[in-house]
């Protein structure tokens, strides 16, 4: 099996592990793993700082000043923006007073005339609701229909989930999101047709009108995470303790739930974690704007519009930043719950 | 080949696939022989006979109409009288122009570095692994958004050749550049196993340069795995040029592509859901075409691959 040639991370590896004979050692070892992780990770941090500065502001082509001015800007305005931003001096000065602006959250949307972070703050909620629900439905739904699919292997119902999967993945989220609002809310008013329902104000109105958006956002992954399942449960039952689970007389639900799926399950929840944040990322802007929910994305996704550069620059920023701490966070955890260290 | 022939789906898939392109690329007969009107010419003070009955292309509320089922507007006008189904061919050959190109610069790209990191393994293969990691904690949409807005704005100047904002190729480059490192990894992988067998070695002795062996020894044994992404590539490129143009960081006005239709159509809900419904239906058509038969193919050749496909 060339496990090394996909880009899926194979569903059974975690971190390296390395087979340690006392507690005392791996402790040792958990000390020094920690260290090296986030070590890594403020490397990694560093470097999608310098990336996105450099995507926004040493693209070749035009004046940095005056993108970041927007369009309507006056020549007195890109001036303060020139000084401001240091776009006169040497680059790394240039960087080191974006880092400074970002750090102490002073970044101005000029075309806005509004400070980027505190939107940004005031907009969490409505994102937050949806970054949450929408995983925890493609996690739970995509390891059903993966499951289903893989034990009827070749029968309808697999044929038919494969076709609801290669749809789902085919199906940009904008327009199921569309379609969805047209008909469960213009036509049939099944549901609220848009904005955002705080969860401590009127819980069913958050649910109600959250609904939709999760489905949307979720459509995709459980598409992605299905088919992975499928593939990788199969796998696993054509495995030699499998066969011998079966052997010693286990009922096939036992086998299935015990053997197969618990192998397949931890590198699945692993794989989850490491995609929350890069779903979400990618996702809420795409979203956000169709149901009008008001959220980070929402704001991204006008910004866009606009062609304002600060706001845009700082949510790119950010996001990035998010998925590398959190997918560092599910690398830590499954290394204090991988039991080949533990029982060993 | 022959057993992705033989797979009907993927073979109807294909088809359909290929129908697709050609009627995109007939775009200007359909619109000179049949609809008589041009993507961009507005005909909205104008009428047409519905069921026998003069009709408001667009009624004075603004709504357009629907689909006639006839040569003109087939399927609709839109909220500038534009005819639907000629914007939809002509929007079309611009997202496939758009996503042929960017699979060409991803392959490219990919070849390239992936084969460059694995080869020569050593510090090259540190710095573009450590490179490749680092994009991928980008979400794809909102790297392609960041790179599509910060180029929109002013294009992109490298001396050599220089695009201004609004060309096509950009949102083209944008795409080739965020995808490419999601394919060059697992071929740097290939040809980090590939170049420690004999055969490399042999070539080695033989006296061949590394550029050499990378081109006639590595390349030929990484063309399946090629194949295989090829499809995958096509089918997320097109989806990420309609995320791109729906936001507005991907193909600018007044050239239109299927992304860009289907924003304007949300724009005008509940109004004229057709202006929704015709591209993303033509949208999911093709992307699912891309898709079956991509499966097709990697079943055929190589069962165990798969792309990190997500947007």
């Amino acid at each position: 099996m060339e496990a090394s040639s996909a880009p899926i991370p194979s569903l059974t590896d975690g971190p390296r592990a390395p087979r340690v004979s006392s507690a005392m050692t791996r402790q040792l070892w958990l000390v020094r793993f920690l260290a090296r992780r986030v070590a890594s990770l403020v490397a990694v941090l560093f470097a999608i700082t310098v990336l996105t500065f450099l995507i926004f502001q040493a693209i070749p082509g035009g004046d940095p000043a005056l993108r970041m001015a927007g369009r309507l800007a006056t020549p007195q305005q890109v001036h303060d923006v020139r000084v401001q931003w240091g776009f006169d001096k040497p680059i790394y000065v240039q960087y080191l007073k974006t880092m400074e602006k970002v750090l102490d959250g002073s970044v101005i949307s000029y075309s806005q005339q509004t400070n980027v972070e505190q939107e940004i703050v005031s907009d969490l909620p409505p994102t937050i609701s949806l970054a949450l629900g929408a995983g925890v439905i493609w996690l739970v739904v995509g390891v059903l229909f993966g499951l289903l699919s893989a034990t009827h292997a070749g029968g309808w119902l697999d044929r038919a989930l494969t076709v609801v999967s290669l749809t789902g993945i085919s199906m940009p989220v904008f327009f199921l999101g569309a379609i969805m609002l047209y008909w469960l809310g213009y036509q049939w008013h099944l549901l609220p047709l848009e904005g955002y329902v705080s969860l401590t104000s009127d819980p069913w109105g958050w649910f109600t009108h959250m609904l939709m958006p999760w489905v949307a956002l979720s459509v995709v992954s459980i598409g992605v995470y299905s088919r992975l399942l499928r593939a990788n449960l199969l796998d696993v039952m054509s495995e030699d303790y499998v066969r011998t689970a079966r052997a010693k007389g286990l009922s096939e639900r036992r086998v299935l739930i015990r053997h197969v799926l618990r192998n397949s399950l931890m590198g699945i929840v692993t794989l989850w974690g490491l995609d929350f944040a890069w779903v979400i990322g990618g996702g809420a802007i795409l979203v956000e704007s169709v149901f009008n929910l008001g959220g980070v994305g929402q704001y991204a996704a006008q910004s866009i519009g606009r062609l304002d550069i600060p706001p845009v620059m700082v949510v790119t920023m950010l996001v990035a930043a998010a998925v590398v701490v959190l997918s560092t966070l599910v690398d830590i955890a499954y290394a204090l719950l991988d039991p080949r260290v533990r029982l060993s | 080949m022959r057993t992705v022939l033989r797979n009907r789906v993927a073979l109807a898939f294909g088809v359909l696939f290929v129908a697709i392109v050609l009627a995109c690329l007939l775009a200007p007969v359909y619109a000179k022989d049949i609809a008589h009107t041009g993507p961009n010419d507005n005909h909205i003070t104008e009428t047409v006979s519905v069921g026998g009955k003069q009709v408001d292309v667009v009624s004075p509320t603004g709504v357009p109409i629907g689909p006639t089922w006839k040569g003109r507007f087939l399927l609709g006008a839109d909220s500038n009288g534009r005819d639907v189904a000629v914007r939809l061919l002509y929007g079309g050959r611009n997202s496939l122009e758009v996503a042929a190109i960017a699979t060409s610069i991803t392959l490219v790209l990919a070849i390239a570095f992936g084969v460059l990191a694995g080869y020569t393994r050593g510090l090259t293969d540190g710095v573009l692994s450590r490179l490749f990691d680092l994009v991928w904690a980008y979400p794809a949409v909102l790297l392609g958004v960041a790179l599509g807005v910060a180029l929109a704005v002013g294009g992109i100047d490298l001396g050599l050749f220089t695009l201004r904002s609004g060309s096509l190729l950009l949102p083209a480059l944008v795409i080739g550049v965020v995808v490419f490192p999601y394919v060059a990894k697992p071929l740097r992988a290939q040809a980090l196993s590939l170049r420690e067998r004999e055969f490399v070695d042999a070539a080695r002795v033989q006296g061949l340069g590394p550029v050499r062996i990378m081109w006639s020894e590595i390349l030929p044994n990484l063309a399946s795995t090629i194949v295989v992404f090829a499809p995958l590539i096509v089918a997320n490129a097109i989806l990420l040029e309609a995320a791109l143009s729906y936001l507005g960081a991907g193909v600018q006005a007044p050239s239109s592509s299927w992304g860009t239709m289907i924003a304007d159509g949300t724009r005008l809900m509940p109004g004229a859901i057709h202006l929704v419904l015709v591209p993303g239906v033509m949208l999911v058509l093709t992307v699912l075409a891309v898709n079956v038969f991509a499966d097709a193919v990697r079943d055929a050749l190589d069962p165990k691959a798969s792309l990190r496909g997500r947007l």
